[in-house]
């Protein structure tokens, strides 16, 4: 599935802090993770993780730290700082509150379909 | 593609050629391309593992990890250390090239040269009073700073848009400064004169910033821009002070005094031309300074760290803090505004990405002593007013001395949070960035608003 390019950047973020809660990872495996955890619908140009992991470790959220993998090449690790898991226990509320006010929303709308086509709206 | 016979895929050679493609955008640094390449040669271990052959392991891990051109443009963004240039404009239009950009900057630097002699040459300055002492003075940033605002609406490609912006601004500064009546030798005159280049080098920032202001990434670049043109400019100053010493020297050995044609034409000339120049350079050869001018911060910012520290111990322990008379003041006010220079640039060529350090600390410590100073200032402002009531001296103290508080406390606040691991460097950039138009406003008003509500004295 293609999600909209705001839902993308708004989604990718908690995404990222959420995976690196379990513990420390590098970008390869961040991305397979969330390829993973999505059933493979989720598919991000890989590339463009790594701007947002750098932007995320400016912004205090996340520090990294350069070892040497088993294949010899040098990896950059990141891990969650005081400051990451705060930002992620807020995110965490906030999509929380959208998922649960949209299902139940759809599922009201599933209950009584055809009650739309009134003014609801308005 | 390097295709032969007996080696049908040599993906060494691939990888390197893709790293090598990757190292030509100056937004990647060697440290992103490591890790990006570690991605590429993990994606393609799995895809092999899978059963498919290098070269198309190849072509898919790479396409998978996006066009490298939007990739570095992101990665740019990102590090906002002046590289999103070399991404923007890397593609120079059909005669842009360098040649042409070193006539550019050859032309407005005459140009700028011209302009300061142009009021003499014409006669404009008037003769036999008080205008003729000042009227330089008053008018020495409108000369040279416009130059090199043209430039940047030149090299960034700005348009009507940006020539109206610039000469619209120009032109309102250049007649408000000379149609207004000032009173023989006013303060609000000289007040005018020293904020008015603050105004006409934010102008320069737009123009600089390339998309009029828009984003953080170009803010800050602008900032590093003034700390390395300040630099370059005094090079190029110290050099042509030498250079003229030595010329009237050899003059004088065969009997001609060339003194007057150096006051006359060559030392105004050269110092505005000189301003284009150091611009253009700053631009060219920006790499140079770029690991110069952080070291010269550190050298310097734990000396005003002991300078402050000592001014605030003898102030307190003598007890003359409270009692500042007008020179110690306005000597005060000068010291706050380069120390606050100091940390504009200390921040913007820090690396964000670094966690806080002891330089880090130091920084706060200079906020800190300047803030208390800027406290200490203000007390003595206000006793001075309560005093003598206001001028527009006082007046201008006191809006300089506010600002420099509120904006003190903010980096102070932010370097403390960031030293204790509360928030992220880019907070603290942020703060930096969102002051600029706080103080552009102050010197606009200073300049615009402060000579009529003082009755141009």
């Amino acid at each position: 599935m293609n999600l909209s390019k705001d839902l993308m950047a708004a989604s990718s973020t908690p995404l990222v802090l959420g995976i690196l809660a379990d513990g420390e990872s590098y970008g390869y495996d961040i991305a397979k993770r969330v390829e993973q955890l999505s059933g493979g619908a989720l598919n991000w140009t890989d590339g463009m993780l790594y701007p947002l992991l750098h932007r995320l470790e400016q912004q205090g959220l996340l520090e990294a730290r350069w070892r040497v993998a088993d294949s010899g090449r040098k990896r950059k690790y990141y891990g969650l700082t005081e400051l990451g898991q705060c930002s992620l226990r807020h995110q965490q509320q906030q999509w929380q509150l959208i998922t649960r006010t949209l299902s139940r929303i759809w599922n009201d709308t599933h209950q009584q379909t055809g009650a739309l086509s009134d003014g609801h709206f308005a | 593609m390097v295709t032969s016979p007996d080696n049908p895929f040599d993906s060494d050679a691939q990888i390197a050629a893709w790293r090598q493609y990757l190292e030509q955008h100056r937004a990647l640094t060697e440290a992103d391309a490591d890790e990006l390449e570690d991605h590429l040669c993990a994606e393609m271990e799995r895809l092999q593992q899978g059963g498919l052959s290098a070269d198309e392991a190849f072509l898919i891990a790479s396409k998978r990890l996006g066009k490298l051109d939007s990739v570095a443009r992101e990665y740019a963004e990102v590090h906002s250390r002046r590289l999103w240039q070399h991404l923007v404009y890397s593609q120079p239009e059909k005669g842009y090239g360098w040649r042409w950009e070193l006539l550019v900057v050859l032309v407005l630097a005459i140009a700028a040269a011209m302009a300061i002699k142009l009021p003499d040459l014409m006669a404009w300055v008037p003769y036999d009073d008080f205008y003729a002492d000042l009227f330089y003075p008053q008018n020495l940033a409108l000369f040279g700073l416009p130059f090199v605002g043209a430039y940047f609406v030149i090299k960034r490609q700005l348009g009507l848009r940006g020539w109206l912006l610039l000469s619209g601004t120009t032109l309102m500064l250049t007649l408000a400064v000379n149609t207004y009546p000032f009173v023989d030798y006013a303060d609000t005159l000289m007040l005018s004169a020293i904020h008015l280049p603050i105004v006409l080098w934010f102008v320069i920032g737009v123009c600089y910033s390339g998309n009029f202001w828009q984003s953080q990434s170009r803010r800050m670049d602008f900032i590093r821009f003034s700390g390395e043109f300040a630099i370059y400019y005094l090079l190029i100053a110290l050099g042509g002070v030498v250079l003229t010493a030595v010329t009237v020297g050899l003059f004088g050995f065969i009997g001609l005094d060339i003194g007057d044609l150096v006051a006359v034409w060559i030392l105004p000339c050269g110092a505005m031309g000189a301003l284009v120049i150091a611009a253009y350079l700053v631009e060219a050869k920006q790499s140079l300074l770029e690991s110069m001018a952080p070291v010269l911060t550190r050298v310097f910012t734990p000396m005003f760290v002991i300078v402050l520290m000592t001014l605030l111990l003898t102030m307190l322990i003598t007890g003359q803090g409270f009692a500042l008379e007008r020179e110690v003041l306005i000597g005060l006010d000068i010291l706050l505004v380069v120390v606050l220079g100091l940390l504009l640039y200390g921040v913007s060529s820090r690396d964000p990405q670094q966690p806080p350090g002891l330089f880090d600390s130091l920084q706060w410590l200079l906020v800190s002593a300047a803030l208390l100073l800027d406290l200490l200032a203000l007390v003595a402002i206000a006793e001075r007013l309560s005093e003598f009531g206001f001028s527009a001296n006082r007046a201008a103290a006191l809006g300089e001395n506010l600002i420099l508080l509120f904006s003190l406390s903010g980096y102070a606040w932010h370097y403390w949070r960031f030293l204790r691991g509360k928030q992220g460097f880019s907070a603290l950039e942020q703060w930096q960035t969102a002051m600029i138009p706080v103080y552009v406003a102050w010197a606009l008003v200073v300049v615009l608003l402060l000579p009529p509500l003082f009755s141009f004295t």
